[in-house]
């Protein structure tokens, strides 16, 4: 409650609550006028990009225009694309990006705990993974396209890589940062080691580990769409490549329009399922 | 036999050196000598940042002593025991697990069937006054009410070994004196040996059987003193009496000296 509503004179009352509606208002006024404002910055930007293309002060064909990527997306929809329908291209897209990105953020989640909590695991294999990591990991896309072939294991290996890293160094940082206090309270209440892991250590890295879960979903889609554009059979990176290859400058862009919308739903569930793991921290951190 | 006739805690020229990160060695107490009865109620005071911490931490069995023997009713000291208790002076409750899984999370570490678990920590819950709290999430309590978990939590281990390290130090006055005569009470019902670092020595003379002076670090015992103020004591009461004054003009004097010694060096140091 504001501070003006504590001991007020009841005379004031009905003021206080007057002000305090009107504070509501102005709230609501505000965030309407964000949504709109929001809502006209889009219309501006399709809009200039539709004129300009219209009246070819840019080359409709190189950059295309919303309507016909709107027109492309329809398409799609209705009839289906070359490679079958749409939903089955998003689908297998998907399912590569989400089992790549289960497998790294497991691998990612019990190594960095793993050397974050045993020193010598870290002192050993630690080189390595700097080393590992300052590969560039987008280049073994086209290595495990020769490895595993053009079916789904090669996408998932590269979105496997690209994931592992944020993870492994969160989890790594969260296992090395618990709070000293608390693993020492645990030991005094008797934890053992194992426990001290499993009921300090974990839960208190959770929240490093859930920041890089949101990125790093976003790494497993691309490392799919990379392997997808390299060389596959089904998929939205497949998609790209193929309205390339056919010069639909539409297609390319419409095909990215679907993978945003896609990586946003997944977003929000994310959000969704941090939320509710997330009950015993203070509220109004996130919103 | 012989456990059942030593004190409860001895430390005998125990020093303790850690390593710097800076790479040169830091040495926090130094030929510590100490001895607490069983059931006995010990304060030990000192300047800032002089060791006092150090002390609890080796008789807890967190760290070894470097050199010396630190012993826990006549045991040698090897990793933590079970029958220590042990109060920090930050937060230390689990911020992920509810107020009772907080206060169960002892015996259920010691392995202790849930059932039983949650019934003694609801006991304990209802000792402390916190019995309509236990499904909150400690974030949601105020910082005397945390404390009070972090009590119940430890008590629930029924430790013969008290530990407590500036436990009330960021609590306001009220719920500081308050929580002092909550300690009291519970400490009087379970004949737990305690040590209570403070660098408050009103406290620690309201508290306490004896009191301990260490010097500026490296921290070692300068002076013990007798507190003969009779029990059962109330905080607030017992701090007007005019024989608490005497003993605390007395240990000022012994403290005094420490305290300032800290402070040219910290002048030095600036």
């Amino acid at each position: 409650m504001s501070p003006e509503v504590l001991g007020t004179p009841a005379a004031d009352l009905a003021k206080t609550g007057e002000r305090s509606q009107s504070r509501a208002r102005a709230a609501r006024r505000r965030k309407a006028v964000v949504t709109t404002a929001r809502v006209l910055v889009l219309i501006a930007v399709l809009g200039l990009w539709e004129v300009l293309s219209r009246t070819r002060l840019i080359d409709p064909f190189n950059f295309s225009m919303p309507s016909q990527i709107w027109d492309q997306i329809w398409t799609w929809i209705t009839h289906g694309t070359a490679l079958g329908s749409l939903g089955e291209q998003i689908w297998y897209t998907l399912y590569e990006a989400l089992l790549g990105w289960v497998f790294g953020v497991v691998a990612g989640v019990v190594l960095g705990i793993a050397l974050g909590r045993v020193r010598f695991l870290a002192d050993v294999l630690g080189p390595y993974i700097k080393v590992l990591n300052s590969i560039p990991r987008i280049v073994l896309a086209p290595i495990f396209v020769i490895w595993f072939g053009l079916g789904p294991a090669s996408k998932v290996a590269s979105a496997v890589v690209l994931v592992f890293f944020p993870v492994f160094f969160n989890a790594f940082q969260g296992a090395r940062e618990v709070d000293r206090n608390l693993v020492a309270n645990a030991r005094i209440l008797g934890a053992s080691d194992r426990r001290v892991t499993l009921q300090v250590v974990i839960p208190s890295a959770t929240s490093w580990i859930f920041t890089s879960l949101h990125v790093s979903f976003g790494f497993a889609l691309i490392g799919a769409i990379v392997g997808e554009y390299i060389g596959a059979t089904r998929g939205i990176g497949l998609l790209v490549a193929q309205s390339q290859g056919t010069f639909n400058a539409a297609g390319v862009y419409a095909a990215m329009v679907i993978l945003a919308a896609v990586a946003l739903i997944a977003e929000g569930l994310l959000t969704f399922a941090e939320r509710r793991i997330f009950r015993w921290r203070p509220a109004g951190s996130g919103q | 036999m012989s456990a059942d006739t030593s004190p409860a805690i001895e430390l005998r020229g125990a020093s303790k050196t850690f390593r710097t990160p800076s790479g040169g060695l830091h040495t926090a107490v130094r030929g510590l000598d100490l001895t607490v009865e069983r059931g006995e109620f010990v304060a030990v005071v000192g300047p800032t940042g002089c060791g006092k911490s150090t002390t609890l931490t080796l008789v807890s069995g967190l760290e070894e002593p470097t050199e010396g023997e630190v012993l826990v009713a006549g045991e040698p000291v090897g990793g933590v025991g079970d029958k220590v208790g042990f109060v920090f002076q930050q937060d230390a409750t689990f911020p992920w697990r509810t107020v009772l899984s907080n206060v169960m999370a002892g015996p259920r570490f010691r392995g202790v069937p849930k059932a039983e678990a949650k019934q003694r920590a609801r006991a304990w819950l209802a000792r402390v006054g916190l019995a309509a709290f236990e499904d909150r999430y400690p974030h949601q309590l105020s910082g005397g009410q945390r404390k009070r978990v972090a009590l119940a939590a430890t008590f629930v281990n029924d430790p013969e070994i008290l530990l407590m390290d500036e436990p009330f130090s960021a609590l306001d006055v009220q719920t500081r004196a308050l929580m002092s005569d909550e300690l009291l009470e519970l400490w009087e019902g379970s004949g737990a040996s305690v040590v209570f670092v403070t660098h408050d020595l009103e406290e620690a003379i309201a508290l306490a059987d004896k009191v301990v002076v260490m010097t500026a670090g490296p921290a070692t015992v300068k002076q013990v003193f007798d507190i003969g103020l009779p029990r059962p004591r109330k905080v607030e009461q017992v701090r007007l009496q005019t024989e608490f004054v005497e003993i605390y003009r007395e240990i000022w004097e012994s403290l005094g000296e420490e305290v300032r010694i800290t402070r040219e060096r910290g002048a030095h140091v600036a």
